[in-house]
């Protein structure tokens, strides 16, 4: 084997030279493989802009910056009206698929680790009950769950006259789900920061506990104490600050509700529509996910002593959420590209705002369409990331 | 030889007993699986149970630490009865190791981990405390050098040498074996079977299902043979494999002697 140390005594030419040296040929592969890259994607680019100019179309982004000149309905997050941008119009989208897919993926999760739990259940009512609705609700594409769920909202639920009053502060009626909001006063950082602290303490706590533990085996109810020690301190400061926050309540103008919280019915109907359609699918590989947990753990930990709740704290689940996290992700990925069916029911999102509306005024298919694949692209990467960072960190070694 | 242990004894009377069970039965739905179980274990006796399989060996064991609750009759481990107290459950599994045919390892935690575990969370000892005692068990089956690796990462005999490790560093006072060498391949059973001849030699109690015979007549003083649930016989070594008495005894025996 020809050992090249550059002293001189390889003949071969300098190009053959570096061929044989394993990290200079690395770097090499590694150039030229960015370079054949960047070339295919210049030539696309070149392409899209040659044929668009052919049909007299302009590849640019400048059209972000014009008037929108369409209303949103639904805009939690940031100020929104029909002389704001495109690019504003974008924003709103995507603030709206980021919450619709975040609420769908926290109720998504519960309610999948609730009736994964309960499929396992000894008792036939309860055991069979879930099947079936799991079995049903599976089996039915997803968009007809979304109109199904909006028609019985937008038809069953009263108009706003005739609005389920709940104390007279929430309000259920077929334009959506009203509640006061909360309004801090003079005096509210205080409140504020006392939680913040107590959060701090509590984070401390935990560790310090964890710390005795290990010096002396004393264990206390960690979590008993730190809720009891946050929700004490913040009511603390909420009394003693006068309780500097106060409530608008929605009220009745005209046809409908005015100030409180707003929550529409499209929101409400994919909200629960994607969540529910997922959490069945997440209730299976929960299911699987414990069931993969031999029983001989179980026995084994109660031989040696520990108590039911313990086993499942620290033998069951940590062996349980190996199996379940990765397919986890991968139904937090099919909610999120869900929810681009929105579109359907008129809630705005990303596919709704700039992929719809703006791409018909404007006629940039090519771009908009590329900030939407853009958006679901950077979505799907956050949560593939997570998961690849989870496996590795909690991979069982083998042999 | 006291083939029928002190057949007068009451439950916790003599300090001697360690395990008494007197007429116990246990059924899976309409199977009986026990039948009228009657045995007195005392201190230090080192007890094989053999038998068919299927006949209720490991059933039989599992109800003395409550891995199986049993339906009728009385079950008395070291002055403690089995109810479904669960004080009396905690004080029982404390005084009862067992060891599984098949290991039964976390194989989320480390060989030192799977030992310390229940040190550190039902002993509430220190976590180093926990580790140095964990440590020394590990060498007590002369392993101490695998303390870091995960089950995964270990042969059989090593997995289930961890396991017995597991169960010793609780400090029980009766030690049960449930087919200790049956999962593991023929070059790695004499590694596990030293490690319990060495616990035998040190005055465990100990009840053991095997059907190693070799093992049986180096270190039991009682040799019990259960079928359908029923203890059929139980006597000495010696003379359980020279003179058996009933004819299923003597099949069995041709069965397991002839392969
Ligand atoms: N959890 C259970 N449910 C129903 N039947 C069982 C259960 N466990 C064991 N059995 C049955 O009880 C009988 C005795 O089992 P076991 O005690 O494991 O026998 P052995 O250990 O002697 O092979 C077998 O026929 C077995 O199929
Ligand atoms: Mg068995």
């Amino acid at each position: 084997m020809a050992v090249v140390t550059g002293t001189g005594s390889d003949t071969r030419n300098p190009i053959a030279r570096l061929w044989g040296n394993k990290k200079a040929r690395s770097v090499i592969v590694q150039i030229v493989t960015m370079a054949v890259v960047f070339g295919v994607l210049a030539l696309l680019y070149r392409n899209v802009v040659v044929n668009l100019a052919a049909i007299g179309k302009e590849f640019s982004f400048d059209f972000l910056n014009a008037p929108s000149a369409y209303d949103i309905t639904f805009s939690p997050f940031i100020e929104y009206n029909s002389r704001s941008t495109h690019l504003r119009a974008a924003a709103v989208g995507i603030l709206n698929t980021l919450l619709v897919a975040s609420c769908g993926i926290v109720l998504a999760t519960v309610m999948g680790f609730i009736m994964g739990v309960l499929r396992l259940s000894k008792n036939w009512l309860v055991n069979r009950t879930v099947y079936c609705f799991l079995e049903f609700t599976r089996n039915v594409p997803v968009l007809l769950h979304i109109l199904f769920i909006h028609g019985l909202v937008v038809t069953q639920l009263p108009v706003p006259k005739q609005a389920m009053n709940f104390a007279d502060s929430f309000f259920l009626t077929n334009r959506g789900f009203f509640f006061p909001a909360p309004v801090p006063e003079a005096g509210f950082w205080i409140v504020a920061t006392v939680f913040a602290i107590s959060v701090v303490f509590v984070i401390a706590f935990g560790r310090w506990a964890k710390k005795v533990q290990d010096e002396t085996g004393r264990t206390y109810p960690v979590f008993w104490i730190s809720t009891g020690a946050i929700v004490a301190a913040t009511a603390v400061a909420f009394l003693a600050a006068g309780m500097p926050l106060s409530w608008e309540a929605p009220a009745l103008k005209g046809f409908n509700f005015k100030g409180g919280v707003a929550i529409k019915p499209e929101f409400i109907a994919l909200w629960l529509a994607l969540s529910y359609y997922t959490s069945c699918f997440i209730a299976e590989i929960v299911r699987a996910g414990i069931l993969a947990v031999s029983y001989g753990q179980t026995e084994a930990a109660y031989a040696v002593g520990l108590r039911p709740n313990r086993t499942l704290q620290l033998i069951i689940i940590p062996q349980a959420l190996r199996v379940i996290v990765p397919p986890l992700a991968s139904q937090y990925l099919n909610l999120t590209k869900n929810s681009s069916l929105a579109i359907a029911i008129g809630y705005m999102d990303v596919v709704a705002t700039i992929g719809g509306i703006s791409l018909m005024q404007t006629g940039k298919e090519m771009e908009t369409m590329m900030i939407v694949m853009l958006t679901y692209l950077v979505f799907s990467l956050i949560i593939a990331g997570f998961m690849n960072w989870y496996n590795k960190k909690m991979a069982l070694v083998e042999r | 030889m006291s083939d029928v242990a002190s057949p007068g004894s009451k439950p916790g009377f003599s300090s001697d007993v360690m395990i008494q069970m007197t007429g116990v039965h246990k059924w899976f739905g309409e199977f009986h699986v026990l039948k009228d179980i009657n045995l007195t274990v005392h201190k230090g006796e080192r007890i094989v149970i053999c038998g068919p399989s299927g006949s209720g060996k490991s059933t039989l064991i599992r109800c003395i630490n409550r891995l199986e609750e049993h339906q009728k009759g009385r079950i008395v481990v070291d002055g403690t009865e089995l109810t479904s107290d669960l004080k009396h459950i905690d004080t029982i599994r404390r005084e009862v190791g067992i060891v599984f045919q098949q290991f039964n390892l976390f194989p989320h935690l480390t060989a030192l981990e799977n030992l310390s575990l229940a040190l550190i969370w039902v002993r509430k000892m220190p976590k180093a405390k926990a580790e140095e005692i964990a440590m020394n068990y590990l060498d007590r089956v002369h392993i101490p050098e695998q303390a870091q690796k995960y089950p995964g990462q270990l042969s059989g005999g090593q997995q289930q040498r961890v396991a017995i490790a597991r169960s010793l560093c609780m400090n029980p006072k009766i030690m049960m074996f449930d087919e200790p060498t049956s999962a593991l391949d023929p070059e790695m059973i004499k590694e596990v079977l030293d490690v319990m001849v060495e616990l035998a030699e040190s005055g465990m109690t100990m009840i053991v299902v095997t059907h190693e015979m070799g093992f049986a007549t180096a270190v039991a003083n009682r040799v019990i043979f259960m079928d359908f649930g029923e203890i059929i016989e139980q006597n000495d070594p010696h003379n359980f494999f020279e003179n058996p008495k009933s004819d299923r005894t003597k099949l069995f025996l041709s069965q397991i002697l002839h392969h």
